[in-house]
């Protein structure tokens, strides 16, 4: 694994060994194991035929904005697949963060103003606002890592339980003070720029500043996943629960902990949600999960558990970005969308599960 | 003679990238023999098996089934051809009943769609009869102990009518009674004219059942022979290929003070009783009985991971509250548990993750980050220590054969720094050679003065290794006995005391 060079050096070696079916074998694998990849590849170019302007500094900028915005949940979510579970709650959770985002950052003097009483948007209270969302997810993590971990049900029941009892939050949260539903606009000049604000353009393209937190937070994650107690402990318990425990893991705390570092993770991806849909209504967030948890399993975070890098997920978000970029620039309608994203997660993991079957 | 031959394999041959599993390898079963296929972990005896059974596809090399040329896709078409296996891992659907599992995919129909259950019952009933089992039909598969499932699964083979019945390991997790039922039915068997292959470690078992005798090594056929002709050394020595003159190690090890005290054990969800031991500085004390007698009970009761109702566990005097697994580290324990597959690896993670999941704290730096190059000094340091075999640390640890996973969890437990040491099974599934290794591990543990504690279902291995042993039996301790001047009766006497 560390040194590339000598590791192909390695496989030639071994391969001018191999007799035909081996050879053949080699081939087959090769191509199966990297066919998305290969697909992505034919597909890319494809494009860029058809549409020269895919390959151009403003359609790369459009990539790193869309990547920066999906990648925070999936990074949360990935955890969970990790553990061998799943999180279906994390849209909803998003949802609401922005929501509460929404609410705590409007414009004083916005004429729809839900709650005037809030104090004046400044430095202190974006912060106060970006924690308090953050405990937010991390609360609702809390309890979906807690009936995970204590009454060992499995994730799916859990977090679709949390994902409905969130939803019923959002509703009645937007009904508040005579809101009456309405979405949530307004939003102050200076949580824009907190959020949105220029970090440098690309061509045409502007680079807004959630583009520099995303890359802190995957850095951050890639720390706790590589190098804390707190990471391999999580490894552990999605390899063998059982032997993680016999080992002295706290298998408890593991589980509950990865659910609330996930629901954090939701958390910020609704603070930014906020900015980005400029305004907000209850069905802000609907069905992120799925962009997620595709992402994942394409970037190899296996739902056979214990297996999953930072590098993949970032990579798998990349993907299913390009295919949307990809897509919308040749023209295909939304609900053939639908069919494709269907058919790459399934494809994905087919190609996946195939790597960790055993052979016979 | 050629028409006694019932099966027979020719010049089997079988790689793997990079390995040559079977080379060319011969075997062949007359009726009514039971024909022994032994060898080390690795020799190639399930792979042999599992070319018989068209699981793996065979390289070259012909099969005979009475004489006409065979070979099967599937386990189900062996079946159907009289070619019946006892699994050592049980595949059973574990959430039906007993019936259902033995007519699985032939169920009887009524009019070729309903599933006729009386006749099931019936059918069910006379294999049972004509075998002396006694299972109800209808019970549930899960609710069983491993030795009656493994009945009702060789009571499937009899119902196919099979000419030629593998059996792999059976033995493993069955008592001495229920060795003795298994015997009865394969001597039946082999009355009957079935043509039997038994695969096993076991060689006192090998010698009383077996007529002739395969011995493989390192995916060849080394010999066979009449079983009466071979002696135990002899097998070993054709096992391992060389003279192996010691199986147990010279015992250097001398007890010290009493270190570790287990007081009034009862379990809360078990059926522990009041069970009492001591075991002394560099003592290396054994804990034997038959199956479910309580042993693993004892040794994970003490670590934390049974609940106790009553007892308490003292270190040097010193009460230990062993709530769970992390405090029993804290406190000094290590627990290498029995099913290594279930609980001991991390299977998808390499040898590295595997060795030092106990012991993340040595390389913290700072509280807050782990340290990679301490890791892979501490990898390092138990793999050369263990000499266990591997390319790489970044290797899988399901690549590993049993002998080196179970060294890799052994230096995980080192690394621990423990006093008092819980082994339970710790030679199961391992090759002859790599037993000696563990056991000469065990005696360095304690003649460094830690305490070990070792639970056996081999009575030599017991007497070889351990200076003092409890004998345990149904879930209390039945008497101590001192291994240098007892015998395997002795111990057998106490094991059945309280059954």
């Amino acid at each position: 694994m560390a040194n590339p060079i000598a590791n192909l050096q390695r496989i030639s070696a071994e391969y001018s060994q191999m007799d035909k079916k081996d050879k053949r074998r080699f081939w087959t694998d090769g191509i199966l194991n990297n066919a998305l990849y290969i697909l992505m590849l034919a597909f890319c170019i494809y494009t860029a035929i058809k549409q020269p302007n895919f390959v151009s500094w403003g359609s790369l900028g459009n990539l790193i904005v869309q990547v920066a915005a999906y990648l925070p949940m999936a990074l949360g979510i990935a955890g969970c697949i990790v553990l061998t579970g799943t999180d279906l709650s994390a849209g909803r959770v998003c949802g609401l963060t922005a929501a509460v985002t929404g609410v705590f950052l409007q414009k004083s003097d916005f004429a729809n103003k839900m709650f005037t009483s809030l104090p004046e948007v400044n430095g202190w209270w974006i912060a106060v606002t970006l924690l308090t969302v953050i405990a937010i997810g991390a609360l609702i993590g809390l309890v979906n890592g807690f009936f995970v971990a204590k009454f060992s049900l499995h994730p799916f029941i859990v977090t679709l339980s949390t994902q409905l009892i969130t939803y019923g939050i959002i509703l009645w949260f937007f009904a508040l003070n005579g809101n009456n539903g309405q979405p949530i606009s307004g939003l102050s000049a200076e949580y824009k720029d907190f959020v949105g604000g220029e970090l440098f353009r690309l061509g045409p393209a502007r680079i807004p500043m959630y583009v520099l937190y995303a890359v802190i937070l995957t850095a951050l994650m890639w720390f706790i996943w590589n190098k804390t107690s707190f990471g391999k402990n999580m490894f552990a318990v999605g390899s063998n629960a059982e032997a993680a425990r016999v080992s002295g893991v706290n298998v408890f705390w593991t589980t509950v902990l990865v659910h609330t570092l996930a629901g954090a993770m939701y958390g910020y991806s609704g603070f930014v949600e906020g900015y980005r849909a400029g305004s907000i209504a209850a069905s802000t967030g609907l069905n992120y999960e799925c962009d997620a948890i595709a992402a994942c399993v394409i970037g190899g975070v296996s739902f056979v558990g214990g297996t999953g890098k930072i590098s993949g997920i970032v990579l798998g978000v990349v993907i299913l970005r390009i295919i949307f970029i990809a897509l919308t620039m040749l023209g295909v309608d939304s609900s053939s969308l639908y069919i494709i994203k269907g058919a790459i997660i399934l494809c994905a993991c087919s190609l996946d599960m195939r790597k960790y079957l055993v052979k016979k | 003679m050629d028409q006694n031959v019932l099966l027979k394999m020719v010049d089997i041959t079988k790689t793997f990238p990079g390995v040559k599993a079977l080379d060319h390898v011969s075997l062949t079963v007359e009726k009514g023999t039971v024909h022994a296929l032994m060898g080390e972990n690795g020799a190639g005896k399930s792979t042999l098996m599992k070319c018989l059974f068209g699981i793996y596809g065979k390289d070259d090399g012909h099969i005979y089934l009475n004489g006409e040329e065979i070979d099967f896709k599937s386990s189900k078409e062996a079946l159907d051809n009289g070619v019946a296996m006892v699994h050592q891992e049980l595949n059973q659907a574990l959430k039906r009943s007993v019936m259902d599992n033995i007519w699985l995919g032939r169920y009887p129909k009524i009019a070729g769609i309903a599933v006729d259950e009386r006749k099931m019952y019936k059918d069910t009933m006379a294999v049972f009869k004509e075998l002396e089992i006694d299972v109800d039909p209808h019970r549930i598969m899960s609710t069983m102990p491993v030795s009656q499932r493994q009945m009702v699964e060789i009571a499937k083979a009899v119902s196919y009518n099979s000419k030629v019945i593998v059996f792999d390991e059976p033995t493993s997790s069955l008592t001495e009674e229920e060795v003795e039922h298994l015997f009865k039915i394969i001597n039946m068997l082999r009355d009957r004219g079935v043509g039997i292959i038994y695969i096993s470690h076991k060689m006192a078992e090998i010698k009383r059942i077996s007529d002739y005798i395969t011995v493989m090594r390192d995916g060849q056929w080394v010999a066979t022979e009449r079983a009466e002709d071979l002696e135990m050394a002899d097998i070993i020595r054709l096992m391992v290929g060389r003279e192996l003159t010691n199986q147990f190690p010279p015992k250097t090890n001398t007890p010290g003070e009493t270190y570790l005290e287990v007081k009034n054990i009862t379990g809360m969800y078990n059926h522990l009783k009041d069970v009492s031991f001591s075991a002394r500085r560099g003592e290396v004390l054994g804990l034997a009985g038959l199956d479910s007698s309580g042993r693993t009970e004892s040794l994970e009761s003490i670590f934390g991971v049974r609940t106790r109702k009553e007892g308490e566990v003292y270190l040097d005097g010193k009460r230990c509250l062993n709530r769970n697994p992390g405090e029993s580290i804290k406190n000094g324990f290590a627990l290498l548990t029995e099913e290594r597959r279930a609980t001991g690896i991390f299977s998808i993670l390499n040898i590295r993750e595997n060795t030092v999941i106990s012991s993340l704290k040595r390389h913290l730096r700072f509280g807050l980050w782990l340290s990679d190059k301490s890791q892979r000094e501490d990898t390092k340091r138990y793999i050369d220590a263990l000499r266990t075999k591997t390319p790489t640390q970044e290797t899988k640890i399901r690549a590993l054969s049993g002998g080196n996973q179970q060294k890799v969890i052994i230096g995980r437990w080192l690394l621990t720094e423990p006093d008092v040491l819980l082994l339970d099974e710790p030679t199961r599934g391992i090759d002859v050679g790599a037993k000696y290794e563990i056991y000469q591990l065990i005696l360095d543990l304690a003649n460094k003065g830690k305490t070990v504690i070792m639970v056996s279902s081999e009575m030599p291995e017991l007497l070889g290794v351990c200076d003092r042993i409890v004998v345990m039996s149904g879930g209390r301790v039945a008497g101590e006995v001192d291994a240098r001047n007892t015998t395997q009766e002795e111990i057998m006497t106490l094991a059945a005391k309280y059954v």
